[in-house]
């Protein structure tokens, strides 16, 4: 679906956008996350610049607030010295009655180097792709993707887990309006992992029955039966927006059936003590996770926030100076 | 008025062995069989072409008043007439929505000015669209615009006693209403794709199926207590296909209309979020088309309809979710239902003669239209190269607006000519 075209032959990894997990094969999954684990590096110092997207312009154009990807992309394009240019587009766009194409080629016309994205609207970064010259990163569109937020869970399990192959991790929550779980399991089936998603029916996509079956992941709506095989389980936020929408009773049935609470915490403990726990933020305490999950020793929810940094590095490396003989 | 002399065109359905002249005086077909020649008349060869009575289109947006950017009356005649139409209804949903009789009637004048086909002005069913409050429906039935066909079009009248009301009320005057079908619980205003795998994987709000069977399977019913009849528009899936099939059986009064999209393109054409794709209800997957032909060769379906929605390019150019319903319809109908339905086996030319004009005439009472082509008929006719290929260039239209999604495709099948009272409105895609 995407465009992959390389600007040297030789150099794989070199793309032009980063719109969908499935961009990315396991080679390149594995670049970016070895090339995350130098920027990691870099990060411990005390003098954290890298000199290498000097003179180039990225700009995070956000049409949805989102306070912690937008400054994780911040963060690492200033690290790597790229002039770093924070554009809100709410409110923008459509109120003013202006198209999407309009305000993505106005921000372009500016001289960018890259975009990075972010829409309340599935598909929006594909879309812009097409239309602008300057690299798209797809910092999550709607209900669709978040390729960035896939990669950094990835690069943290594997942190602590080793390698991921043959690794079992659940995802449990609202799946139907999750960006992350959709590119989590492209990126984690890419690395060989062992998926389950768990959720009420109700929270379940659309025609999540025949996708599992073409994509050999496994469903369940028993979180119970499906915690003590875990290697890793991530918990995804429940939008407060969801709670009167009908789609479970009441958030106290939710966190009974859903939520990863005291008791099985200790049931995962029990069952496999070196099992992790990844929430991508921002967390509801006492809904979706209990404060002793969220702040076990399992928990790599920090983590997951310092990795991001390292990963948009890595991902910036790759589609801005890649092949392009800079050190890194 | 000049007369004209079309020779050679096969009359179809009619034991005509084939090939026929037709003489036209004052816009009346005045003969019609071997006729050597007729002093002073246009003549207009007709040789391998097939005479259908003049197109008529139960669904078409044409966006005057309020969006005269997209289209206007004028801008959406011409394309009906270069598309072989003869007469189309124009759906309520403008701003103001035609919901007056002086509305209607403006709608109605300015069709006439164009002189290049009937444009009768649907009524909306309720005041503004708003499902609540009935609409002055009697009031534009009285009307020189003589409105019979009532359509929230856009919206779907889902309060069912106002449903009931209106399919009671407008009875007394042999009125139909046209529902748009769509649950608004089960398909809110985000829903913009075939609710399935390829929704789920795309993130996009989903649209599903049962949105639009309930509402039928209701109306059906409703149509079955008051003993009035219901029209639903544009059918999209096998499970609607099913309800309407039995309602037949059972005797209600119910006609059903298609798109020409949804014979053809599926839901997987929204993998790229083109919002081109976008379209209300949506495009549908594969089972939902074959069942969808099937029904319109079985008559179950009783007309193509093309549910023409013009847009500016720049309520198009916004992400997928944003960005505005709809898909030009008009220029290309006959063309598509020439390739899948005559070329693809289900229907002959008279089949096509009866789902795109007889049975649309006849469902929204527009006498003059849908004719055999007989000695006596109003002069419209629409003449068509059933082996021409045609391939799609969206930049070649007369519609104002560009949102094709037929661009790039050769269908088999093409109008040749248009004669609206006698006179030649277009030929060969273009304004005469």
């Amino acid at each position: 679906m995407t465009i992959a075209l390389s600007r040297e032959a030789t150099t794989r990894h070199t793309r032009r956008h980063l719109l969908s997990s499935a961009d990315l094969d396991r080679a390149q999954v594995r670049e970016i996350l070895d090339t995350a684990a130098e920027m990691h590096g870099v990060q411990q110092r005390e003098v954290k610049k890298l000199p290498t997207l000097r003179g180039r312009t990225v700009v995070n154009l956000f049409f949805e607030d989102s306070t912690r990807t937008r400054s994780s992309f911040e963060i690492a394009g200033k690290w790597l010295s790229a002039d770093v240019i924070n554009i809100s587009g709410k409110g923008s766009s459509t109120s003013k009655g202006e198209s999407l194409r309009d305000t993505v080629l106005t921000v372009a016309a500016m001289g960018v180097d890259a975009l990075v994205i972010r829409h309340h609207a599935s598909g929006a970064a594909q879309q812009v792709s097409q239309w602008v010259d300057a690299h798209v990163v797809n910092a999550g569109d709607g209900t669709h993707e978040h390729p960035t937020q896939a990669l950094l869970d990835a690069y943290t399990m594997e942190r602590r887990l080793g390698d991921l192959e043959g690794r079992h991790v659940a995802i449990v929550g609202d799946l139907t309006h999750s960006r992350v779980v959709r590119s989590n399991l492209i990126t984690l089936r890419t690395l060989g992992v062992r998926v389950t998603l768990v959720a009420p029916p109700t929270l379940m996509p659309s025609g999540i029955g025949p996708w599992a079956a073409a994509e050999g992941f496994a469903l369940s709506n028993d979180f119970d039966a499906v915690l003590p095989t875990v290697d890793a389980v991530m918990m995804l936020r429940v939008q407060r927006e969801r709670m009167s929408g009908g789609f479970f009773p009441t958030p106290r049935e939710y966190t009974v059936g859903y939520g990863l609470t005291r008791p099985r915490l200790d049931v995962l403990m029990a069952a496999n003590p070196d099992a992790v726990i990844c929430h991508p933020g921002p967390m509801n305490r006492g809904l979706e996770i209990s404060p002793d999950a969220a702040d076990a020793a399992a928990s790599l929810v920090l983590d997951q926030v310092s990795a991001g940094v390292a990963v948009r590095m890595s991902v910036l490396y790759h589609l801005l100076a890649g092949g392009e003989g800079e050190d890194s | 008025m000049a007369s004209l002399l079309i020779t050679g065109a096969d009359l179809v359905g009619r034991d005509t062995d084939g090939r026929a002249d037709i003489l036209v005086e004052d816009g009346v077909i005045t003969e019609v069989g071997s006729i050597r020649s007729a002093k002073g008349a246009d003549v207009l060869d007709a040789d391998g072409l097939v005479a259908l009575p003049g197109l008529v289109d139960l669904h078409t947006h044409l966006r005057e008043p309020g969006r005269e950017d997209a289209e206007t009356i004028a801008s959406g005649a011409a394309a009906a007439a270069v598309g072989g139409f003869t007469a189309v209804l124009a759906m309520a949903n403008t701003n103001p929505v035609t919901d007056t009789a002086e509305a209607a009637e403006r709608i109605f004048d300015l069709g006439r000015a164009t002189g290049l086909v009937d444009v009768v002005p649907v009524g909306a069913v309720t005041k503004g669209l708003d499902g609540e409050e009935l609409a002055e429906l009697g009031l534009m039935h009285r009307s020189r615009a003589r409105t019979t066909f009532f359509s929230d079009d856009g919206r779907c009248v889902h309060n069912a006693r106002v449903m009931r009301r209106a399919l009671e009320y407008v009875r007394a005057f042999g009125g139909v209403v046209s529902q748009h079908a769509q649950d608004p619980n089960l398909a809110g205003p985000q829903a913009c794709a075939h609710e399935g795998e390829l929704s789920g994987r795309l993130g996009l709000p989903g649209w599903p199926g049962i949105a639009e069977e309930s509402i039928v399977a209701r109306d059906v019913m409703l149509a079955r207590h008051t003993g009035s009849r219901v029209h639903v528009a544009h059918v999209s899936t096998a499970g609607t296909v099913e309800v309407i099939r039995w309602a037949r059986a059972q005797g209600i009064d119910v006609t059903a209309e298609v798109t020409p999209h949804h014979l053809v393109l599926t839901t997987d054409l929204l993998a790229g979020y083109d919002p081109t794709f976008k379209v209300n209800p949506p495009l549908r997957p594969q089972e939902d088309v074959d069942a969808l032909r099937a029904a319109l060769a079985d008559g179950t379906i009783d007309a193509v309809a093309t549910d023409h929605a013009p847009h500016a390019r720049h309520d198009k150019e916004h992400a997928f979710v944003d960005a505005a319903f709809g898909m030009l319809g008009l220029e290309t109908a006959l063309s598509v239902v020439s390739e899948v339905m005559v070329h693809g086996g289900f229907l002959d030319w008279a089949g096509v003669a009866r789902v795109m004009s007889q049975n649309p005439a006849r469902i929204a009472g527009i006498a003059a239209h849908g004719s055999a082509l007989a000695v006596g008929d109003a002069a419209h006719l629409t003449l068509v190269d059933p082996s021409a290929e045609v391939t799609v260039d969206r930049s070649a239209s007369v519609s104002l607006s560009r949102n094709n999604p037929w661009h790039g495709r050769t269908l088999r099948g093409a109008v040749h000519a248009t004669v609206f009272g006698g006179r030649v409105t277009a030929q060969k895609g273009a304004l005469a």
